[in-house]
């Protein structure tokens, strides 16, 4: 496997510098795995985790919308889920198996905002049968961080047996 | 009080040398809130799987606060016995044949004080951890050490043994992968050394604690050898593969008439290990391989990289097959280890372990743990170069 994506997968967040020395790379060669990662459409990008639901993280709300569609002859959910994930609003959708088609996550400033783009965006969408929106109240774990608890290992001796 | 009380302590006991690791230890507490990276621990950075912690929550929950048969629990000894015999292909009875203690530690003593007369002679190889010397000590035997190389990537060889072997040696203490080299041998050592222990009708004590952090080839028992599970004491736990080192749990396995005696002397002595610990063994055992596989991996990474970066600063390390310990030489800068600690910890603020804490065939080398981040280990690692230029000079 790309040793790269090895070091990916382990969750870190490592510069392409220190990627170089874990794995024994120049940081040319790390760079050219990165890129055929992307050629192949696993990495798809860097980005920050961050929790919005912070006070004075400036976004408001975060809706979980599930999604009723009708699939389209020839196109199957593909042509709504894509023009769907081009709204920027949009932060992640995904086909789910079981009690409904999409299940759409919105980022908003407000929940006005939120709910205006889902009665007037989204529901209207040819095709689109239902929603059910659902407000984020509170974050505990945020892409793989744990918001509150952190566990430190700073207890642990520097020397030892 | 005077210093006049010390008459009342054992004068073996006395007698035992202050553990090198302790004296670095302080020095290295000395320097608290400096930004020192050490290297010098001996323990997982990761905590324990959190399922396994969950486990142990939910058996307090459940109010299981009571001690246990003093064998350990039945279902975690059938699940050391399914666990032994997938990974190291020996089987063991779980009622008669297992015996759960208080980490590896409590069963290398129980082990020594249930086989050794006063005089008995131990074979254990060297650099080697800590307490192997000591412990022999302490039940009045005698320790005879069977020095290891770095030409031989501190591997046991069968020679060595046959070299060091003197009339009276009873047990041959193993350690394979070794604390502080990372040493283990081949199978074709190993048998070699089996078919010794068989000549010399020796006991083995195998702590084979590192086993699943073994990067290169496969790691072998020697209890999996023809004719040597009637004459070794398996012994294994959770601290280092697990990351459970805080819980205290291990356990030792062997032939009934042994784990028996072994057994006699937990009973008075410790009764039982903490039903909490063993709750969360029996959860790690059951669901846990995953995760020792994620942490093995990552101690594989870490260890090429601290190793490359090593050699290529001028600190001449073999890549160690197994745990999570390099042990570079430092003798080539003609500094002693002591000198080289001292000075990195004082200049650079990287603390690593001197050798010889480890025994006299340690001296020229300093070991180094890489169960640290990443980040924390390329930072070191540039540090350390700096160091070593500015002794070069
Ligand atoms: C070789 C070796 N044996 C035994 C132990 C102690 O293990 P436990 O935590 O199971 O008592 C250690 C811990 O550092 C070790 O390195």
């Amino acid at each position: 496997m790309n040793p790269v994506f090895k070091l990916l997968l382990e969750g870190g967040h490592l510069s392409t510098a220190q990627m170089a020395q874990v794995v024994g790379l120049s940081e040319v060669e790390v760079q050219q795995h990165l890129e055929q990662l992307k050629k192949d459409k696993i990495f798809l990008g860097w980005r920050p985790v961050l929790d919005l639901s912070r006070e004075g993280a400036g976004v408001a709300v975060r809706a979980v919308i599930e999604v009723k569609v009708t699939p389209e002859r020839g196109g199957g959910f593909n042509r709504l889920a894509e023009r769907l994930a081009r709204f920027d609003e949009v932060e992640s959708c995904y086909l789910m198996s079981g009690g409904y088609d999409l299940l759409v996550i919105v980022d908003g400033s407000s929940l006005q905002k939120v709910a205006g783009f889902v009665s007037e965006k989204l529901s209207t969408l040819e095709g689109v049968l239902s929603t059910s929106t659902h407000f984020m109240l509170r974050s505990y774990k945020e892409g793989g961080f744990l918001i509150e608890q952190n566990e430190s290992s700073s207890t642990r001796l520097t020397v030892a047996p | 009080m005077s210093s006049d009380s010390k008459r009342w302590v054992a004068s073996h006991v006395a007698a035992l040398p202050k553990s090198g690791i302790r004296d670095f230890f302080e020095l290295v507490a000395k320097m608290k809130g400096q930004d020192v990276i050490s290297l010098g621990v001996g323990e997982p950075d990761f905590v324990t799987p959190w399922h396994v912690r969950e486990a142990a929550i939910y058996a307090l929950e459940k109010g299981k606060t009571y001690y246990t048969s003093n064998l350990g629990m039945i279902e975690l000894r059938r699940a050391i016995a399914g666990y032994v015999t997938e990974h190291f292909s020996v089987n063991y009875r779980p009622e008669d044949e297992i015996l759960v203690t208080v980490g590896v530690s409590e069963a290398i003593d129980l082990a020594l004080r249930a086989l050794c007369n006063p005089g008995d002679k131990v074979m254990y190889h060297q650099p080697c951890y800590v307490s192997y010397h000591p412990s022999v000590a302490l039940v009045h035997a005698e320790g005879i050490a069977v020095p290891t190389y770095a030409k031989d990537g501190f591997a046991l060889t069968a020679e060595a043994l046959r070299a060091a072997w003197v009339p009276g040696c009873k047990i041959l203490m193993l350690n394979l992968p070794c604390n502080p080299t990372g040493g283990t041998c081949s199978l074709e050592q190993l048998t070699k050394i089996a078919d010794f222990c068989r000549e010399k009708d020796l006991l083995v004590l195998s702590d084979e604690i590192y086993s699943e952090l073994t990067f290169d080839g496969v790691h072998t028992s020697i209890a999996s050898l023809p004719g040597m599970s009637e004459r070794t004491i398996f012994l294994h736990g959770f601290s280092k593969a697990f990351a459970m080192t805080g819980w205290r749990i291990g356990y030792a396995c062997g032939p009934a008439p042994l784990i028996d005696a072994m057994m006699k002397v937990h009973q008075y002595t410790m009764l039982c290990a903490s039903i909490i610990a063993q709750e969360a063994a029996l959860e790690a055992l059951l669901r846990g391989w995953d995760s020792v596989c994620k942490m093995r991996d990552q101690y594989h990474r870490r260890r090429d990289l601290v190793v490359r970066r090593f050699n290529e600063i001028g600190l001449t390390c073999h890549s160690p097959r197994g745990s999570f310990y390099a042990f570079p030489s430092v003798s080539q800068l003609g500094i002693t280890e002591k000198d080289f600690a001292v000075g990195l910890l004082q200049q650079e603020k990287v603390a690593v372990v001197p050798g010889n804490a480890f025994g006299v065939n340690g001296i020229g080398h300093v070991r180094a743990c890489f169960a640290t981040s990443y980040e924390q280990l390329i930072i070191a690692c540039d540090r350390m170069d700096r160091f070593v230029q500015g002794v070069k000079k």
